[in-house]
Formats: structure tokens, sequence, C-alpha cells
């Protein structure tokens, strides 16, 4: 009974991405966050034409209920963000750094969708400062110890976060289904 | 399976880009963000988003369709609210895009993407042109069927589903490996839309008629 999913294909630049889709919240709110990186191959190439969604809850964990992510209003937090990556296969957003929900670990909902992705990987993006945390974050949990790396970004400052996203190789990050 | 596969060999983008260790299948707590999804609100759209034949100076070229549909989760409940997001080829095949590279020609009173929400049934409806079918280099001879692309967003992230409606009788299904890569055939002809005549308005557009069911999760193996 369910609609099967298909590829996004080649050529959805001109149609989903739209501006201010990175930007959950303006860079230039004190408490934003930037995170970046790269969509791979299993050749370790770049995707030029993927597509990152993120959602997430707000600085305090609470999942926002909000519209605002297809018109920025500059306030409010919608908690979702689109970008599509760049020739060299990146991607950017600016947000804030969700409060941890419920038992586990602070951590971003994180889908890609590709050409010769027949569906989306769903994967989540953890921080490395809430390592304490991991050990006790019930997804982290069933994931295999020597793979949990793929999951958490690297820190690149104080306030910027650096994510990639490997399709297939040897350091393919873990991807969830649920 | 419903879903296709991440490797289809056949389709020739999927050898470098699917990944090959098995997915981890977590238990998801009842908070977690996954099982919500973003809220979407109708001031945040335009007015003609839903009309892809109003955006330019004059009207695109082609067959002006009326395409609508019901957003529905598995159990046939109306989804309230979705965002639907559509794009497509003119009517010569060619996609308002940069890299679309194939010698047909640009309609500049058509670009070819659209959105809506869902009202209280569930219902979307766009008003466009029937897109031509167009060639690719997957293989030699490749050609895609006439299709719309569709993104959908459900009430859990977890329903976030991409996918592409197709038109009855389209000769090129049997040669597509994209459409080829579900598995079923009868999952596949859930992709197919069905002309309406009750949908059809007279003396200006045919009418197709198209559901889309969310699942769980497009993610899940």
């Amino acid at each position: 009974m369910i609609t099967p999913s298909q590829t996004v294909g080649p050529f959805f630049g001109y149609a989903l991405p739209y501006a201010g889709g990175p930007e959950v919240v303006p860079a230039w709110r004190p408490d934003a966050i930037g995170v970046r990186g790269r969509v791979l191959d299993g050749a370790g190439d770049p995707v030029p034409d993927a597509l990152v969604e993120i959602w997430q809850a707000d600085g305090n964990g609470e999942v926002p209920r909000r519209p605002g992510a297809l018109a920025r209003a500059g306030h409010g937090f919608s908690g979702f963000g689109r970008c599509g990556t760049d020739a060299g296969g990146g991607f950017w957003f600016s947000t804030v750094k969700p409060g941890a929900i419920g038992g586990g670990a602070p951590y971003i909902a994180v889908l890609v969708f590709a050409r010769g992705l027949l569906k989306p990987v769903a994967t989540r993006l953890y921080f490395p400062e809430d390592e304490a945390a991991h050990d006790g974050d019930p997804v982290l949990a069933e994931v295999p110890a020597e793979r949990r790396a793929t999951l958490v970004a690297e820190r690149e400052d104080e306030r910027a976060y650096r994510f990639d996203v490997r399709l297939q190789g040897d350091r393919e990050t873990v991807f969830l289904g649920f | 399976m419903t879903h296709p596969p991440y490797l289809y060999p056949d389709y020739r983008s999927t050898v470098l880009r699917a990944p090959a260790r098995e997915l981890v299948m977590p238990k998801l707590g009842p908070d977690s963000v996954e099982l919500a999804a973003p809220v979407f609100g109708h001031q945040e759209l335009g007015r003609l988003d839903d009309d892809l034949t109003r955006r330019h100076a004059g009207e695109p070229l082609g067959e002006r369709i009326i395409v609508t549909g019901r957003v529905l989760d598995s159990s046939r409940r109306p989804v309230r609210g979705a965002l639907v997001e559509v794009w497509q080829a003119n009517a010569a095949g060619r996609y308002a895009h940069l890299g679309d590279q194939h010698p047909a020609p640009l309609d500049p009173n058509f670009t070819g993407a659209g959105r809506c929400l869902t009202d209280d049934d569930g219902r979307y409806r766009f008003v466009t042109i029937k897109p031509g079918a167009y060639p690719w280099r997957n293989h030699p001879n490749a050609w895609r069927p006439a299709h719309i692309h569709f993104s959908v967003f459900g009430t859990a992230f977890t329903q976030r589903l991409v996918t592409q409606m197709y038109f009855p009788g389209d000769p090129l299904f049997a040669y597509d490996p994209i459409y080829q890569s579900i598995p079923d055939e009868r999952d596949r002809e859930r992709l197919v839309s069905r002309f309406d005549m009750e949908t059809t308005r007279p003396e200006w557009a045919l009418g197709y008629q198209w559901d889309i069911v969310l699942g769980d999760t497009p993610m899940e193996v």
C-alpha cells in the first residue's frame, strides 16, 4: 500500500534548495553554531548533487512545533534546515546546539538524498564534547563501537563543527533504519 | 519490500553511492526527534506556488494538466498540512537546470517547480503541463519515462518521502532502471497516476489522480 521511494535525481537544484534553507538560525545569533561537511561516495569523490536536510530539537531539548523553515523570520525556531551540496560535495548549516532529549546525548537528525540514492540515508550528528553521555545514548548503544566515530562531528572551533557523510567505503557513515 | 534497494547496478549511479554496510536499526524512544516532523504554514508559501503555468508572463507550451491526490498514512488517514513539493521537465523534456544538456528547447514561460500544503482531507493539487520524456546517459539509448518529482513531509521525519509520479501506459517503463528498481510490480504501479475524467476541466485541462501513502519510513530494509 505504501508509495515507493525514487531517487531525487540530478535536477532538483532549482526546486528544493531555497534561500535561507541552511540558516536554521541566523549566523549572527550569539548562540549560533556552524556545521559544515561534505558528502562523499565510495571512491572518496565528492557528491555534488546531494541534498542534506537536518531536523532537531531547540537549545532546551524541545521538539519545535512552529512553522518558519521556508520563510525564515530571523526569530523563533523551526528546527529544520536544507542545503544542496556544492561542486565539492560541501554543505553547511547555521543552527543552535540542541539540548538533550530524554536520557540521550544531544543530536541532530540528518537525511541525505542524491542522484544514485533510490531512497534517502538517515543518520545522526552527535557532538564530541558530549562523549560522556554517548555511552548512555540508546541509539549510539546499538552502533558497533568501532563505527561510532562516524556519527560524532569534529569540533573545528568554539562554535563550529565538521561532519562528513561517507555513503560507502572504509569509513562508511553509520546509517539508521527506523 | 516496497522501496527499491540502495544498490541496483542497472542504475549505474547507485554503484558508488549505495551504502554497503547494513543499516543499524535502533529502537527509537517516544521522544526521539525523528518521530516528529517540521511544521510548515500557509504564510510561508506564495499564492501561485501550486500553479506552475502562471509563474511567467506567458503560458507555457504543452498539454495543461491538473495533478491531484491525497497524502495518507499507512492506515489511510489523511495527512493534513503536509508540505508537497514538485519539480519536473518542460513539455519538451528539458529541465530548467544548468546541468541538463538535453538538446531540447527551454520554455521561457516554464520553470517547473511548485509546492503546496495538503488540506484537511489530505489533498494536494497542482496545475502544470505534462512533462516530456528525455534521454539520459545511464546506458545506450536510455530514456526516462515522463514523470513529476514529488517530495513529501509526513508527521514524522522517518516518513520523509521523495519519489516520482508517472503517467499511465508509458511505453518506457519496461526500459527504465529507476522505475524497475522497485522489486514488486504492484508497488511500481503505485507510482503511476490515473487519468481521471472527473478531475478533467472541460475546454481547459486534463486531470490525473495520484494518492501518496506514507510508510513508517523509506529507510527500512
